[in-house]
């Protein structure tokens, strides 16, 4: 396997062209920049493969809806101001039932903020962040294989499933470089009949949001539920590490979760043991797998860069169960390992 | 075994290809690598930076809260950063245009003269390849070969000249410092 130098919005952009997406639709904004100039470049060297500068991000999730209605596998990416544009798109994604891929590289917010690696849309991405009852797969990558393992994985679900899948990342995973090896993509499978193209003689065939019988609707809204409930029981990933022996288990996902092991590993050489949790699903959350942990840990620390979202699902996950602390660096700021090192330090022996 | 480098300097100095043939070299090697630049509203001129991690275990942050390695084009970096270098670590400072020197007794200091010797080999571009041969030499993180052919796949090889005379700048550098 050829090991390649990359930095992570290259990656995602090459993982998802050899996953089969075709169709890619995007307007810029730091600091995703990057993930767009790879598409406009390289897709059109693959056969059937579109790019589209669109004129906003609103027009960039529509045309990429309706490729996906056309089945084609497609992506659109923004950061952080440009994914709020989105959300209309995603909503009627996931009432349509469309598969498709969202790249979030977030950025300091809220407001435009600033171009800083954040974390503060996790609530907005698990949340659905558009109108009405629904849900978006939401993948958090800790590390450029994974970006291109999981950017991979992410059109595959979004088929399984025929919803819309974000990759969550931000800055940070985005500019950084490391190896990378490329995995061989999964062959698609996605049916024939969900894809418009032309009814020829048999029935004619629509793809639509808008039911105006309550009825219709309260049933569809019900279906999709029944399908949201499947993949939180059938999709939790996550990571742990140094788990065995841990006194207290730190929660953190993506950049945050690197600056947590590097702290952990700062912490060895001094008796305090600290292990990680370390949700690569952020929805579906891994409750379950966390509320198990809690048999043998009963300290947690949460940290994010943010006020403090994931913390929520870590309550709904263990409250009653364990003691759960906070710290979080909002707005853009990225504390080194050593800090985060005297952070967790101060928590571990307050609580002893 | 965990090495932090920063390099910084004037966006233009080429402080970014340097971290990028040092962790490519660093992969060559079959170690773990990660590279991360300073971005932003960066420009020519202005301020650049980027820390390379080169380790022979996986690499949890690509950050560095102390570098064992500063390698500083211009003053403004000295001072920034300068405080930051782990006890006993090193730091490379391009003296041509740096007049200042660290203040601390803890850390070796490795002068090259990088843009007056780039000036002398014809071309000031070079300097940064000057100072990474000073670099791979008091490092010893790769070998000069695997440097320079990481060096040569990055730059494509479109410019045999360039190629040439990269070569050129790296063994003036590599020469040019004495290790005892």
């Amino acid at each position: 396997m050829n090991k390649v130098l990359m930095s992570g919005n290259y990656v995602i952009g090459e993982a998802a062209i050899r996953a089969g997406c075709r169709f890619y639709a995007g307007y810029p904004i730091t600091p995703q920049n990057e993930l767009t100039e790879y598409m406009a470049e390289h897709i059109r060297s693959v056969e059937g493969g579109v790019f589209l500068q669109s004129e906003s991000e609103i027009a960039a999730i529509n045309m990429i809806a309706g490729a996906s209605a056309a089945g084609l596998r497609v992506m659109t990416s923004s950061s952080s101001p440009g994914i709020s544009l989105k959300q209309e798109g995603i909503s009627s994604m996931a009432a349509c039932e469309l598969p498709g891929i969202i790249v979030n590289i977030m950025r300091g917010g809220p407001g435009l903020g600033n171009i800083r690696p954040s974390q503060g849309d996790y609530f907005q991405a698990t949340r659905g962040g558009g109108h009405g009852d629904y849900r978006t797969i939401v993948l958090a990558p800790g590390s450029g294989q994974e970006l291109a393992d999981l950017t991979m994985t992410a059109f595959d679900l979004a088929d399984k499933y025929r919803n819309p899948v974000m990759i969550l990342a931000d800055g940070m995973m985005g500019q950084m470089m490391e190896p990378i090896v490329f995995k061989k993509p999964k062959p698609r499978v996605y049916s024939k009949k969900f894809m418009l193209q032309g009814a020829g003689n048999g029935k004619s065939k629509f793809i639509r949001g808008l039911l105006l019988d309550p009825i219709d609707s309260e049933e569809h809204n019900w279906k999709l539920a029944r399908k949201y409930a499947v993949i939180s029981i059938s999709e939790p990933r996550y990571e742990l590490y140094n788990i065995d022996d841990a006194e207290m288990i730190i929660v953190a996902y993506g950049t945050a979760a690197r600056i947590a092991k590097g702290a952990i590993k700062r912490l060895r050489g001094s008796g305090i043991n600290i292990g990680l949790f370390r949700p690569i699903t952020l929805w579906p959350f891994p409750e379950l797998q966390l509320r198990e942990l809690a048999a043998k840990v009963k300290k947690y620390l949460v940290f994010e860069m943010s006020t403090g979202q994931m913390l929520d699902d870590v309550r709904l996950a263990l409250q009653g169960y364990a003691d759960i602390k906070f710290h979080g660096r909002p707005g853009g700021a990225v504390p080194t390992p050593a800090e985060l090192a005297n952070v967790i330090a101060k928590i571990y022996k307050r609580n002893y | 075994m965990i090495i932090k480098t920063i390099f910084s300097g004037f966006g233009g100095q080429g402080v970014l290809v340097m971290g990028v043939s040092l962790a490519h070299s660093g992969m060559s090697k079959g170690l773990h690598v990660t590279y991360l630049p300073a971005y932003g509203a960066e420009m020519r001129g202005g301020t650049a930076n980027c820390t390379v991690a080169v380790a022979d275990e996986e690499i949890a942050s690509p950050v560095a809260s102390e570098p064992n390695y500063l390698v500083v084009m211009n003053s403004p970096s000295l001072f920034t950063f300068q405080n930051k270098v782990t006890s006993g670590g090193t730091i490379f400072l391009n003296s041509s245009i740096i007049n200042d020197r660290p203040n601390r007794r803890d850390v070796k200091v490795v002068c090259v003269p990088c843009s007056d010797m780039a000036q002398e080999l014809g071309n000031i571009r070079v300097a940064n390849i000057i100072m990474m041969g000073a670099f791979i030499k008091v490092s010893g993180v790769v070998t000069p070969e695997i440097y320079l052919n990481s060096l040569e796949s990055i730059m494509g090889s479109r410019k045999k000249a360039l190629a040439e005379l990269n070569k050129k700048a790296f063994s003036a550098g590599f020469d040019y410092v004495k290790i005892n």
